[in-house]
């Protein structure tokens, strides 16, 4: 891998609670190339969303870097004022949030929303603005597009509102989209036709796609990579079918026994002990540790390492500590 | 089969829509729109539908949270609806309801024991030792030990809440509950704990659910039938695990399920949910259904056995033995 559009190296963000800084990411590290489409998954509190706000410049204000540095297009981006930044989003990042009803000024008519991020961040005329956002609601698989064009946000379906965000998100051509769970507040019938247009965007524009989800049905879906994190650590990292069908992690394997499915009717769920630590209680030594099955004394003391189990699996975890020395 | 516990027939609930100009005819949304089924004793049933298909005022209705437009409600055999609200009070003890979000449902300012104890309080039970004795019994049962009494909902996780939502539906030792939503909101490992929960409590306690959902990974792990709602109307029932899907809109729904195994071939539906206030002429789904004819445009099909244990509303099984 030569370029890439999106890196992080050793990434570290934290937060300020009181006088203390608690890292909620830590030593995040992987890259996304161009046209790749990689998944983040994980459970609330994980870090999924943050990693995708980092890549954005739009941290919280009580969050803030403190190791690491994180790379778009080929540019550091540690140290850059809010000027780098706006003029990076749009055009070499964009993003679709999760729930259209918020992300959308509910003030001002879809279309000119769509209109106005193309004049923010593009040398063009109002009109011109105009045409490519009908055009790009045409893309995105809206009909009557001029009368829609009008239209204030309430009067449009869960479905037709997400569809406005990605088209507002494409407008400037971004080489990266960043999707956080796109789809968890819509319907499986309307999910699966956002999907598939995601897909379809993917294949037709090379635009690369950060997509994340709790949903690793989902993640399946869109992607070829998928990234499980844990507790603000990334713990596995390889294709999502690997992933899927023959995972390394603990966490992972666990993830996969607890999922409800119709072939397991009958028998109870695989159910993790515990819960995920909580910020605050984030110590030394591997983060799953107290909720694995097959922890050691090493496991409490020393976190492991995210290392290469094969070319493209990595793992953070000591059982396979062994089998990457001999690799 | 177990007796029926739960039968309802032609359920309905219509709520109005405000005016728009003074002299326009009065319109209803109709939420659920003529639903029957009955529920055995001990059964688990799913209903499954996208939002605003009316399973959850269906639920609403059944445990009398919503008064119903049309339609009866049976328990036991004996009707509910239009009982007055003291004989219903009895009643409540044994028809609960579990909500979806337990951040909302719980009262912030009482600790965990007094949300526990103030049903019993209501209802008469026991006197203060009991009641206590009665709470931590509880407690104990949802996994959570006695000590939680005396903490308030804003420290305990969301599984710990949902936890104390399902002791408040349990403290006063129902016979059927509803159980909405209840772990839509949850993480897949805490989402796991607390469906064994639910189903360990039925083996134990000798329960019934109306469980409804609208992930339909959950519906198919844990229900023993399911019933599929479109626009207010019950389209397909059948048994779980036993029988696939006929009706085109389930067809269609279960393919939409990503899965991490992958799935088989996707049905994508084209458009949205129509409006509920002025829904299709004939078959409610004909406009997104693939394999519709005129006939669908026209006639509205009714729910009709293809075998004993399946029902489904689809023009398309109606011939003689069935189309498959």
């Amino acid at each position: 891998m030569t370029e890439s559009l999106l890196e992080m190296n050793n990434l570290e963000v934290s937060f300020a609670i009181g006088k203390r800084k608690y890292p909620a990411l830590r030593k995040l590290s992987f890259r996304i190339g161009p046209k790749e489409r990689v998944g983040i998954v994980g459970e609330s509190g994980c870090g999924k969303s943050l990693t995708s706000l980092s890549a954005m410049g739009l941290l919280p204000e009580s969050a803030a870097v403190t190791d690491g540095e994180i790379v778009l297009d080929g540019k550091p981006m540690s140290g850059a004022k809010e000027e780098d930044w706006r003029r990076a989003r749009g055009k070499q990042v964009a993003m679709i949030f999760q729930d259209p009803m918020t992300a959308l000024n509910p003030l001002m008519p879809v279309g000119r929303q769509i209109a106005e991020m193309a004049l923010t961040h593009q040398n063009i005329k109002p009109k011109e603005a105009k045409k490519l956002a009908l055009e790009m609601m045409e893309k995105v698989g809206l009909s009557r597009v001029d009368q829609l064009y009008g239209e204030y946000p309430h009067r449009l379906s869960g479905g037709m509102m997400q569809r406005i965000m990605i088209a507002t998100a494409l407008i400037c051509e971004p080489k990266l989209l960043i999707a956080d769970e796109p789809t968890t507040a819509l319907d499986v019938t309307i999910q699966a036709q956002i999907l598939e247009l995601l897909r379809e965007i993917n294949r037709r524009t090379d635009t690369a796609m950060l997509f994340i989800s709790h949903d690793l049905g989902v993640v399946r879906e869109v992607c070829e990579r998928v990234i499980v994190m844990y507790a603000g650590y990334i713990v596995e990292d390889a294709p999502v079918r690997d992933v899927l069908e023959h995972p390394r992690h603990p966490y992972t394997t666990a993830l996969l026994q607890a999922l409800p499915r119709p072939d397991k009717k009958g028998r109870p769920l695989y159910a993790i002990p515990g819960r995920v630590p909580p910020l605050t209680e984030r110590g030394e030594g591997c983060p799953f540790a107290g909720r694995c099955p097959q922890a050691s004394a090493l496991c409490e003391s020393v976190t492991p390492e995210l290392g290469l189990t094969d070319q493209r699996h990595r793992v953070r975890c000591h059982l396979y500590a062994k089998e990457r020395m001999s690799g | 089969m177990n007796a029926t516990l739960i039968r309802i027939e032609e359920l309905a609930k219509h709520y109005p829509v405000p005016k728009r100009k003074l002299f326009e005819k009065r319109q209803s949304v109709r939420a659920v729109d003529g639903v029957s089924f009955t529920i055995a004793e001990g059964e688990i049933f799913g209903l499954v539908g996208e939002s605003g298909c009316g399973k959850s005022t269906t639920g609403q209705m059944i445990v009398q949270l919503v008064k119903e437009t049309k339609g009866d409600i049976y328990y036991r055999g004996g009707k509910i609806n239009g009982l007055s609200a003291s004989d219903m009070k009895g009643l409540r003890r044994e028809l609960q309801i579990v909500f979806q979000d337990p951040s909302s449902s719980l009262n912030p300012k009482k600790t965990v024991g007094w949300l526990l104890e103030e049903p019993l309080i209501i209802h008469g039970i026991g006197n203060k030792r009991e009641r206590r004795e009665i709470v931590a019994e509880t407690l104990e049962q949802v996994g959570l030990d006695a000590g939680y009494a005396k903490r308030y909902p804003h420290e305990l996780s969301g599984g710990q809440k949902q936890r104390v939502g399902i002791a408040a539906a349990l403290v006063l030792k129902p016979k059927f509950i509803v159980i909405d939503e209840a772990v839509s909101a949850l993480d897949v490992s805490v989402q796991s704990q607390i469906l064994n929960l639910l189903i360990e409590l039925r083996d134990k306690l000798r329960l019934t659910y109306l469980f409804i959902s609208h992930d339909l990974n959950v519906i198919q792990y844990i229900s023993d039938r399911i019933g599929v709602m479109y626009l207010g109307k019950l389209v397909e029932l059948f048994d779980a695990g036993s029988a696939a899907p006929l009706h085109p809109y389930t067809k269609a729904l279960f393919s939409a399920i990503p899965d991490v195994q992958g799935t088989a071939e996707r049905i994508v539906l084209k458009g949205d949910v129509p409006n509920p206030i002025r829904p299709p002429s004939g078959c409610a789904f004909h406009p997104r259904c693939p394999l519709a004819t005129e006939r669908c445009s026209e006639e509205r099909p009714s729910l009709r056995p293809v075998t004993s244990a399946h029902l489904v509303s689809c023009h398309l099984y109606e011939q003689e033995g069935g189309l498959t």
